[in-house]
């Protein structure tokens, strides 16, 4: 486990509160679950706000989730700090870029995929780039290890990278132009390179 | 090699439709009403029948686990609660299901709750699956809509289908610190006794099982327990998806039988070991938790939960990390060690500050930057921690440890020589930080 502490005071945001839109959304998660049991909806609306916040979580959204489903301060903040998604500091604006480090991804290179990162983004984890748009670090395993090495940027997962290919992944989301999510090679999903070896006789 | 017939994930490369047209093609949702016909008691038989047990690791036969839960109802509600907190390094078994063949899960999830009397259903995804989670609420949506499930559906059990979803723990997979999270609280597991199957979700009698463990149930209710059971071999029966992951020429997910040997999954569906099979220098065959097999004893290891106990191992969730014999073995294992170091929950003395260690010391050892004695001494160090935390966690933190002092020993210790032998200017530490 790691010490994870909120941002310092001078770059929280004043004030923060749901859209319409999401506020609407987070009762709908809320009446998901038994009467007296809302405070299980607290991961859903805590990732959403911080999807809404720009990809990080403030204090103020913590607190503002905890009133929404009557939990005390504490419990929120627990849960904020414990859960590694909830990135407790601002992110880079375009893409926050989560690269796998574990075993079965360092295997087959991850290795490189930090060197970009170090060299294209900041030489720091969790450091925001110098023009503001890319912030980097390394997690833990992503659960996609036959399309090893890969990173999750906001939703997507990229797989089967090379170096060159992730900086192909980054070049189209600095110019707004992503390439398409999944494996950057020739490979459908999980299958192997080159051809499934079964379900040939399948109908799809 | 299994046959195509046999297999129960036919869309597991997505090469087909998710949804629940393309499901029913391939043989989903058919017949769901006559199989709860056979009553709550001819389920779990036929499931005891069939020999299956748990795919998410530790092996628990299903049929069993279900006859846990209360036959008659206290007041409390009881809960079926699918672990999809897929996070074992090595594992992505759950994620295809989820994403290509959901209605399986689904359909799973309406026959289990039946047979143990619940009428609702969590699934738990972890936070990281967030298309996966996506294409899975499309499909439950799809279930609603079509009354498959819900209040006054056409199967007759009203049931309803939650997913949720984790952001980013993996002790979430260990079932009582899933529930916890459920609830809404840091995912630290529970004492057990009370279990689930007592005192589980929201303080109700609760099932955990996992996504593949699930989404083979409609299949073994309507192919029947003979079909199931014919495959495999006693105590390892049906299908497995395994993932291969690591140093192979063409890495993949693939359904086989279960103890199938080793060598044949890599080869016949991986295009076996990168630079042929004599370049092979370890697996992990189940997922970052069990202890690694050298190639010395890969020969003809079958991949089952017999065939690796056989070598001090186990299947766990059937995740084959093959390394070949470029691989630093020691910053491997020292890597997985960081993994644990990061994931601990830190409710237990032995296992917050022993990852931390562990890592440590495995990290000067890859480097040789330390004395032989401590290779006893972390020995020594995962006994304390094996057996000694509320959960598993730590079990599984310092099997792979002691599968590494076990079988290459003399590796660490030719690296401590080496280093030893050149001039440092910094004096070689010792183990007490």
């Amino acid at each position: 486990m790691s010490v994870r502490r909120l941002a310092p005071a001078e770059v929280q945001p004043k004030e923060f509160s749901f859209t319409a839109e999401n506020l609407a959304w987070a009762k709908q998660q809320i009446a998901k679950y038994p009467d007296g049991r809302q405070a299980s909806a607290v991961i859903p609306l805590l990732w959403r706000a911080q999807e809404q916040a720009g990809g990080w979580t403030s204090q103020k959204a913590i607190e503002y989730i905890a009133d929404l489903l009557g939990m005390a301060y504490i419990r929120v903040l627990e849960v904020a700090t414990f859960y590694t998604m909830f990135l407790l500091q601002p992110v880079g604006k375009k893409a926050h870029v989560q690269v796998c480090g574990t075993t079965p991804c360092m295997l087959r290179g991850s290795d490189d995929l930090f060197r970009v990162c170090r060299k294209r983004i900041h030489h720091d984890p969790f450091h925001v780039s110098a023009d503001g748009d890319f912030s980097w670090e390394e997690v833990e395993c992503l659960g996609a290890c036959v399309n090893a090495p890969m990173v999750l940027i906001g939703s997507d997962t990229y797989e089967d990278l090379t170096p060159e290919s992730f900086e192909k992944v980054l070049d189209g989301i600095a110019s707004g132009k992503p390439v398409k999510p999944g494996p950057q090679i020739d490979r459908q999903m999980s299958a192997p390179i080159g051809g499934a070896s079964t379900l040939k006789t399948a109908k799809a | 090699m299994l046959d195509d017939k046999d297999r129960i994930f036919r869309n597991l490369y997505g090469q087909g439709d998710f949804g629940l047209e393309g499901a029913r093609k391939r043989g989903a949702w058919d017949g769901t009403k006559a199989i709860l016909e056979k009553g709550r008691d001819g389920i779990i038989n036929e499931m005891k029948a069939s020999g299956q047990r748990g795919r998410g690791g530790a092996g628990f036969p299903t049929g069993l686990k279900w006859s846990f839960m209360p036959k008659q109802s206290d007041g409390r509600p009881q809960y079926l609660v699918i672990n999809a907190d897929e996070s074992e390094p090595g594992t992505c078994k759950d994620r295809e299901i989820m994403r290509h063949d959901p209605h399986l899960l689904i359909e799973g999830c309406l026959i289990a709750s039946f047979a143990m009397g619940a009428k609702a259903c969590f699934i738990y995804v972890r936070g990281e699956f967030i298309r996966e989670r996506e294409r899975l609420q499309a499909a439950v949506d799809q279930a609603y809509e079509a009354k498959l499930i819900g209040k006054n559906n056409v199967h007759g059990w009203d049931f309803d289908l939650v997913v949720h979803h984790g952001a980013g723990a993996y002790i979430c997979g260990e079932e009582t610190a899933l529930l916890e999270s459920l609830e809404g609280k840091k995912g630290q597991p529970r004492l057990k006794p009370p279990f689930p199957a007592n005192m589980g979700l929201y303080g109700c009698p609760t099932t955990v099982n996992n996504v593949e463990t699930i989404a083979q149930v409609p299949d073994i209710m309507r192919r029947g327990a003979a079909w199931f059971s014919g495959i495999g071999r006693q105590n390892n029966t049906g299908t497995k998806l395994y993932c291969i992951s690591g140093h192979v020429e063409r890495p993949c997910n693939v359904e086989e039988a279960m103890g199938t040997p080793l060598r044949e999954i890599l080869e016949s569906h991986a295009g076996g070991v990168r630079g042929g099979w004599d370049n092979l220098l370890a697996v992990i065959p189940g997922g970052s938790s069990m202890p690694l097999v050298p190639a010395s004893m890969c020969g003809d290891l079958k991949m089952d939960f017999d065939g690796l106990a056989a070598v001090k191992s186990a299947l766990g969730t059937a995740a084959i990390i093959v390394m070949d014999k470029s691989t630093d073995i020691i910053r491997a294992m020292a890597r997985i060690s960081y993994f644990y170091k990061h994931e601990s929950c830190g409710q237990c003395t032995p296992c917050r500050e022993g990852m931390g260690w562990m890592w440590r010391v495995l990290t000067r050892m890859a480097e040789g930057r330390a004395h032989k004695k401590e290779i006893d001494m972390l020995f020594e160090v995962t006994k304390q921690i094996e057996g000694h935390t509320i959960c598993a966690f730590g079990d599984g933190a310092a099997w792979p440890v002691q599968g590494l002092l076990r079988h290459f020993r003399p590796e660490i210790e030719r690296r401590i020589d080496q280093y030893a032998a050149n001039p440092h200017p910094e004096p070689v530490r010792v183990a007490a930080e």
